[in-house]
């Protein structure tokens, strides 16, 4: 066991600490927010540059190698600058997919091209009314002579209006909620019969919907065996679930330094507030809840890469159960020790609350989360 | 970082578990498992086997004879401890003592009393709490007064654990009166057998004698056992605490009471299926069990990170025992609600290992339900005692938060 940060890891993070002090400024947050794109491409470009983008694929694709506990580090700082760039469904989402489950020609073919920048990807793994529930999958795929031909609908596709192309889940096979029968393709987002409703989310992202009517695609845009692909798609949502985490875990200790700072300035009946014990026990509990938050996302890291699906599944929503009711304490009661000031647009923390609030709602919540924990103890 | 254990500490963990296995006497695992009253002797004996295997305090330094163990290997052996049904060692004497003696006592002292402790011939018992001082324990108004070699102590201490087994106690006493409370406070070693001391037992609400009260009249203290300086008691007194309080996450002890209560739930029967089975209680279960995942690693964070920085545990320990004791306590009141109705009977003779139920009832009795509920209600205390909660988040807001 070592609960060590190697010397390259604190200088990963010490880099990105430096770039969002310098460049991703709150003011300059909400302006990419506003912005069509939503994010900025500048800083998509520099995180090329600095290897984020092929931090964790292999070395002869062109990546750096890096672990999942890289992808942790970075992830808080995510969190913690509110970053709005696709970094997650590109790299960590459909990036990881592709490392753990395409050809090798597919590989060949995206990773140094993700790494570099050029493209983008998301994961088209919902749809409408099904939650959480990754085989509940109407969306279809037909085999045709060349390849394959995709009809139906994927919501709330997580960063989809900026993708170069899209993963998407589809029946090759079975009921509409079978575990079998599910296979996973990429589609270009350019490819006839794509449209997209595409709209902002509540925390400053972007997500869309996704239309597919006879969609073409080549026999080789199928990822690993047709009708096993929701290990394959639950292998990549629990690696977006472990980077939520870290990135819940960024806001949370941001908004309590935030929260604290507010508490030792702000005075009323002649003193800082931060003096009277009512305020104090719940800062306590806001910082407890941030150390054994943290905790469960080292926990989620290190399991995600875990061949034991069984050892992962338990930990990644262990982690995503007990984070997401972290982040409600801290998020909620951050908003409530600002008093008005928490319910103003103007200031970090109603944004910082808003993300922890949609990465509750993302890839499963709470509830779901603490179901599927409980449920493997018997 | 890594959560995995090395080959090493696996290693490591198979050893300490031969040991166990083959050491440990099965009459005091026995009591242990089925949650039977502890008895000195048992504690005693453990604990002149562990020493003479050389594991007599897993804690400390190799200098006093400790194994020198860094936190991932201590912490193999408490879960290994626990797990097997081991019991506990004397807190007192070898987690918030000793510390104490090694860093602050004179040769002399630490020469004479740490050997006794580990080969565990004295037993210790602390002197903090009074009936007027509990979590204002500065206040405390047992004096010792200097007379030559020797001090007179008067006063009454309270809350005394397991004090009717004591040889020795630890006292805060009050030396001065002079400027804030904390400034006359001094750290005195009191031989229990001293004339003019009294002890009467406190009957807790499970019904047993684990705590006391303590009278000292006129007792003649050798002024040699005074530790450190006069009236510098206090810094002693919350090295000591922060001591106690890592012990309060009691994280081995958790897991094993965790694995009870998952075999309770899957004996008792609810709505047709066993209880485990019923979503309402096994997500209370769930509940808990992440809350001592969270811990467990924010417990071997902390460890690590003052052992890195070579630094002394800090107030980041109230995180510890605040949650850990909020664990225990949610884990002892499930088990008893596992049971239902069989958590009702309260019959204090089950808590002795030769107790049989009345023969026509015998197959009813489970041997671990009689002593469920009382663990719950002697568990309230693990709320308020070594700085309730209130206290422990007092300390996080000032000492780590600067309110």
């Amino acid at each position: 066991m070592d609960f060590n940060y190697s010397n390259e890891q604190l200088a990963l993070q010490e880099t990105l600490q430096r770039f969002i002090g310098r460049d991703y400024g709150f003011e300059r947050r909400r302006e990419l927010a506003r912005s069509p794109l939503g994010f900025s491409a500048e800083a998509w470009a520099q995180y090329a540059d600095l290897g984020l983008l092929s931090l964790p694929f292999p070395e002869e694709f062109g990546g750096l190698g890096g672990n999942a506990v890289d992808i942790m580090l970075v992830m808080e700082l995510v969190g913690r600058g509110l970053l709005l760039e696709p970094f997650s469904s590109t790299v960590v989402m459909c990036g990881g997919l592709i490392r753990d489950a395409a050809s090798e020609p597919l590989k060949r073919s995206m990773l140094p091209r993700i790494g570099a920048g050029e493209i983008k990807l998301a994961l088209a793994c919902y749809e409408a009314a099904g939650r959480y529930e990754l085989s509940r999958v109407a969306c279809t795929a037909v085999r045709g002579t060349e390849g394959w031909r995709i009809s139906g609908r994927k919501t709330v596709v997580l960063d989809a209006s900026s993708a170069d192309y899209f993963l998407v889940s589809a029946r090759t096979g079975g009921d509409v909620a079978d575990d079998h029968g599910v296979s996973l393709f990429l589609v270009g987002r350019k490819a006839a019969g794509v449209t997209t409703f595409a709209y902002p989310t509540q925390s400053g992202g972007r997500a869309a919907d996704l239309h597919l009517v006879d969609v073409a695609v080549d026999a080789s845009a199928l990822i690993g065996a047709p009708g096993e692909g929701l290990a394959v798609v639950e292998r990549a949502v629990d690696r977006g679930i472990a980077a939520l985490c870290a990135e819940a875990v960024g806001i949370i200790v941001a908004l309590n330094e935030a929260t604290l700072n507010y508490l030792k300035t702000r005075k009323q009946f002649g003193v800082p507030i931060g003096k009277f014990q009512a305020l104090q026990h719940r800062m306590a509990d806001m910082f407890i809840a941030a150390e054994q938050a943290r905790s469960m996302a080292v926990i989620a890291a290190v399991y995600t890469d875990s061949a034991d699906a069984a050892e992962r599944r338990r930990a990644i929503s262990g982690a995503k159960a007990y984070i997401g009711q972290a982040a409600r304490l801290v998020g909620q009661q951050a908003v409530q020790m600002h008093g008005a000031m928490g319910v103003v647009d103007d200031l970090i923390v109603s944004h910082y609350f808003k993300r922890l609030t949609m990465i509750d709602l993302s890839l499963g919540d709470v509830d779901y989360h603490l179901a599927r924990f409980s449920d493997m103890l018997a | 970082m890594d959560l995995k254990y090395t080959p090493e500490e696996e290693a490591f963990r198979a050893k300490v578990r031969a040991f166990f296995e083959a050491e440990l006497p099965a009459d005091i695992r026995d009591r242990m498992r089925l949650g039977k009253r502890t008895r000195k002797d048992d504690l005693v004996r453990w604990q002149r086997i562990l020493h003479g295997h050389g594991w007599g305090a897993v804690m400390w330094p190799t200098r006093f004879g400790g194994t020198g163990w860094n936190v991932i290997q201590q912490h193999i052996f408490e879960e290994e401890r626990a797990d097997i049904g081991a019991p506990p060692q004397n807190a007192f004497s070898l987690r918030m003592l000793a510390p104490v003696l090694m860093a602050f006592a004179n040769s002399a002292q630490a020469e004479y009393f740490l050997p006794r402790i580990i080969a565990g011939e004295d037993w210790w018992c602390q002197g903090y709490s009074e009936p007027g001082s509990g979590s204002d324990l500065a206040s405390l108004r047992t004096s010792a007064v200097r007379h030559g070699d020797h001090y007179l102590v008067n006063g009454q201490k309270t809350w005394n654990t397991w004090g009717q087994y004591a040889d020795w106690i630890f006292c805060l006493v009050r030396t001065g009166t002079e400027g804030r409370p904390q400034q006359g406070i001094s750290f005195l070693l009191i031989d229990m057998k001293s004339p003019g001391i009294t002890l009467k037992p406190i009957t807790m609400l499970d019904g047993e004698h684990e705590i006391n009260e303590i009278w000292f009249d006129n007792v003649r203290v050798p002024a040699q056992n005074l530790v450190g300086d006069e009236n510098k008691g206090w810094t002693y007194a919350k090295f000591l605490l922060t001591h106690e309080r890592t012990n309060n996450a009691g994280i081995g002890s958790c897991k094993r009471a965790l694995k009870n209560l998952k075999q309770i739930a899957a004996a008792q029967v609810s709505h047709g299926r066993p209880l485990i089975e019923d979503s309402r209680f096994r997500d209370r279960i769930a509940q808990v069990e992440l809350e001592l995942m969270a811990l467990e690693i924010t417990n071997l964070r902390v460890l690590s990170a003052t052992a890195t920085e070579s630094r002394a545990l800090g107030p980041e320990v109230s995180v510890l025992k605040i949650k850990g004791s909020e664990i225990q306590q949610t884990l002892a009141e499930l088990q008893m609600q596992a049971l239902g109705p069989d958590a009702l009977p309260y019959l204090r003779e089950a808590l002795e290992m030769d107790w049989v139920a009345d023969p026509s009832f015998a197959e009813h009795y489970r041997p671990y339900a009689p002593p469920l509920s009382g663990q719950y209600f002697n568990l309230r205390k693990t709320t308020i005692y070594a700085g309730s909660t209130e206290i422990q988040k007092n300390i996080i807001s000032q000492m780590i938060l600067g309110l």
